[in-house]
C-alpha cells in the first residue's frame, strides 16, 4: 500500500517547512520529503535578517513582494509562538547599512536613489544618516564611519529557532515529515497526481511542490519546471555572547537575541565547496571592528559557510508547471525574509487556484531571451 | 571540596601569591592557575551562564569546556584554567554575558 498525500513538499528547509505548514493549515494532508542532514542546508547557515532596504534593483516586484512578507511577519511570528511555544525573537526596529567613508556613503545613497527611481517601483522610505545622527543610536562607532542608510522596515529573527518552530508547527498541524528521503524520480500518474521515488520508498501525492534549494535544479525538469539555480557561498562568524550593545541590525553585522554578534554577507562563486578561509573571514571581522572598535576585543567562537540558492538575476522563482499541472516550484535565497509570505500567501495559492498574477514576475520565462536578440 | 595534596600544601616550599577575588583579598600559590586557586579556596562556582544565569565552575581544567570563565584584570570571559595566577591580579566572578570593551 503506497502512502498517499494531497501534496508532497520536496525539501525540509525554511522554504519547504513554511510552505508545508501553510498547506497543512489549509487542511491538506501534507508530507515534507527531506534529504536529511547531508543536504546543503542554507537554512542552518543564514544571517537571519528580515530585510528590505537593498533589494529589488532590476526587479521592482521583488521589493514589493519582500515588503508584503515583512508586513506579514509580526502575525506570522505570533502564530508560530502560539502553536509551537517557540519565540523566534522577531525584532523589526529598522536596520542600517554603515559606510566606512564619505565615498562609500555617497555610493550607497546613490544606489538607494536609483533603486527608488526604477519604473514601477513602489516608493520605499529610507533615510541617509550622517555620522552625528548615527552616534545618537550607536555611540560606539569607529572614527571611519561616515554615516549610514536607514530603513525602518528592516529587522531580524533567530533563524535557527524559526527553523525549529516551523517544523514543530508543521507536525502539530498533522503534517508528515519524512527524513532521509532523497528524491530520485518524480513521475506523473495517469489519473493525475505524482509518484515520488527514493530507493525502495515510494509515495503518491496529488500535488508536488519543489522547495529543495539547490536540489531544485535537478528535480525541476522531471515535472516540466525550470530551476536554473546555483550555489553562492556566504561565510559568517559569530562571537561569544556579550551583553546587548547593538540595538539595531546592520546588514553585515547583527547581535542575536542571545548575545552573539554575527558578521557576514560575503558572496563567492565556489561551487559546492563549503570551506571557510581566513581571507574572507578576516576582511569581514576587520570591517566589523572598524565599525565598532570595541568588537576587536571580543572572541570569535565559530565560523561557517553556507550555500545560497542563487538564480542568474538573484530573484526568486515561483512557477506552476504547464506540462505537469499540480507541480510547483518555489526557490529563493531569502528563506527567512520570505517565510511569512511563503506560509501565508504562497501556500494558500497552491492549495487554491494556483499561483496568481501577483507572482507572475517570478516566472522563469524571464531567463529565456529569444535567440534572435 | 578540593584539597591541596599534602606535599603541595607545604607553604614553606611554595611562594604565596596574593590577589583579589571579587574585591576581597585572597591567596594562592606560585604555579596555580586562576581556576586551581579558586577551587583550592573552596570556590566551586566562578560564573553564571550567559542565557539562563545558572552557576558554573571549573570543570575540564584544560581549556576545553569554557566553564571556568572569569573576569581577570578587567577583561571578561577569560578561561581561568589557562591563566597562571600572578601577584596583585584582580579576579572577578563572570556574571552572565561579558560586556563589549570589558
Amino acid at each position: 500500500m503506497v502512502e498517499t498525500y494531497d501534496v508532497a513538499v520536496l525539501g525540509g528547509g525554511l522554504v519547504g517547512t513554511a510552505i508545508g505548514l501553510g498547506l497543512a493549515g489549509q487542511g491538506l494532508r501534507t508530507a515534507i520529503l527531506d534529504e536529511g542532514d547531508v543536504a546543503h542546508r542554507a537554512s542552518r547557515g543564514n544571517f537571519a535578517l528580515v530585510w528590505v532596504q537593498s533589494k529589488g534593483m532590476g526587479m521592482p516586484r521583488y521589493s514589493s513582494w519582500t515588503r508584503e512578507s515583512v508586513r506579514l511577519w509580526p502575525d506570522y511570528a505570533a502564530s508560530l509562538r502560539e502553536e509551537s511555544g517557540i519565540d523566534v525573537s522577531l525584532h523589526q526596529p529598522g536596520g542600517f547599512t554603515l559606510a566606512l567613508s564619505e565615498g562609500e556613503l555617497e555610493r550607497r545613497a546613490a544606489n538607494m536613489a536609483r533603486l527608488n527611481a526604477q519604473p514601477g517601483f513602489e516608493h520605499l522610505d529610507y533615510e541617509v544618516w550622517d555620522r552625528s545622527q548615527l552616534r545618537q543610536v550607536f555611540p560606539e562607532i569607529g572614527p571611519e564611519v561616515a554615516g549610514a542608510i536607514f530603513c525602518r522596515l528592516d529587522g531580524h529573527v533567530n533563524s535557527l529557532r524559526l527553523f525549529r518552530a516551523q517544523h514543530v508547527v508543521f507536525a502539530r498541524r498533522g503534517g508528515a515529515y519524512l527524513p532521509n528521503f532523497q528524491v530520485q524520480e518524480i513521475s506523473r500518474l495517469p489519473g493525475g497526481g505524482f509518484r515520488i521515488l527514493s530507493g525502495e520508498r515510494c509515495i503518491e501525492a496529488g500535488q508536488v511542490v519543489l522547495a529543495a534549494g539547490i536540489g531544485n535544479a535537478r528535480l525541476a525538469p522531471m515535472v516540466g519546471l525550470d530551476a536554473p539555480v546555483r550555489p553562492l557561498r556566504g561565510q559568517a562568524l559569530v562571537t561569544e555572547k556579550v551583553a546587548p550593545f547593538l540595538s539595531h541590525p546592520i546588514v553585515t553585522l547583527r547581535q542575536t537575541d542571545e548575545g552573539g554578534v554575527m558578521m557576514g554577507d560575503s558572496q563567492e562563486e565556489a561551487g559546492f565547496d563549503e570551506a571557510t578561509g581566513l581571507g574572507i573571514l578576516g576582511a569581514m571581522a576587520d570591517r566589523a571592528a572598524r565599525m565598532f572598535p570595541k568588537l576587536g576585543q571580543v572572541n570569535i567562537v565559530r565560523t561557517w559557510s553556507a550555500l545560497r540558492v542563487m538564480t542568474k538575476d538573484g530573484f526568486p522563482i515561483y512557477q506552476h508547471s504547464e506540462a505537469a499541472p499540480g507541480a510547483f516550484l518555489t526557490t529563493c535565497h531569502s528563506g527567512v525574509t520570505l517565510a511569512a509570505a511563503h506560509a501565508l500567501a504562497v501556500a494558500p495559492m497552491i492549495a487554491g487556484e494556483g499561483l496568481t498574477d501577483a507572482l507572475d514576475a517570478f516566472h522563469p520565462r524571464r531567463f529565456h531571451v529569444p535567440a534572435a536578440s | 571540596m578540593f584539597q591541596r595534596l599534602p606535599d603541595a600544601d607545604d607553604a614553606a616550599r611554595r611562594t604565596g601569591i596574593r590577589f583579589t577575588l571579587d574585591g576581597l583579598p585572597a591567596q594562592g600559590f606560585a604555579g596555580d592557575t586562576v581556576a586551581a586557586a579558586l577551587l583550592a579556596l573552596g570556590r566551586d562556582t566562578c560564573r553564571q551562564t550567559a542565557i539562563s544565569g545558572s552557576p558554573r565552575g571549573p570543570y575540564c581544567m584544560m581549556g576545553v569546556c569554557f566553564d571556568c570563565l572569569v573576569v581577570i584584570d578587567g577583561v571578561g570571559n577569560r578561561q581561568g584554567c589557562l591563566v597562571r595566577l600572578r601577584e596583585g591580579m584582580v579576579v572577578e566572578t563572570q556574571a552572565g554575558k561579558r560586556e563589549v570593551g570589558r
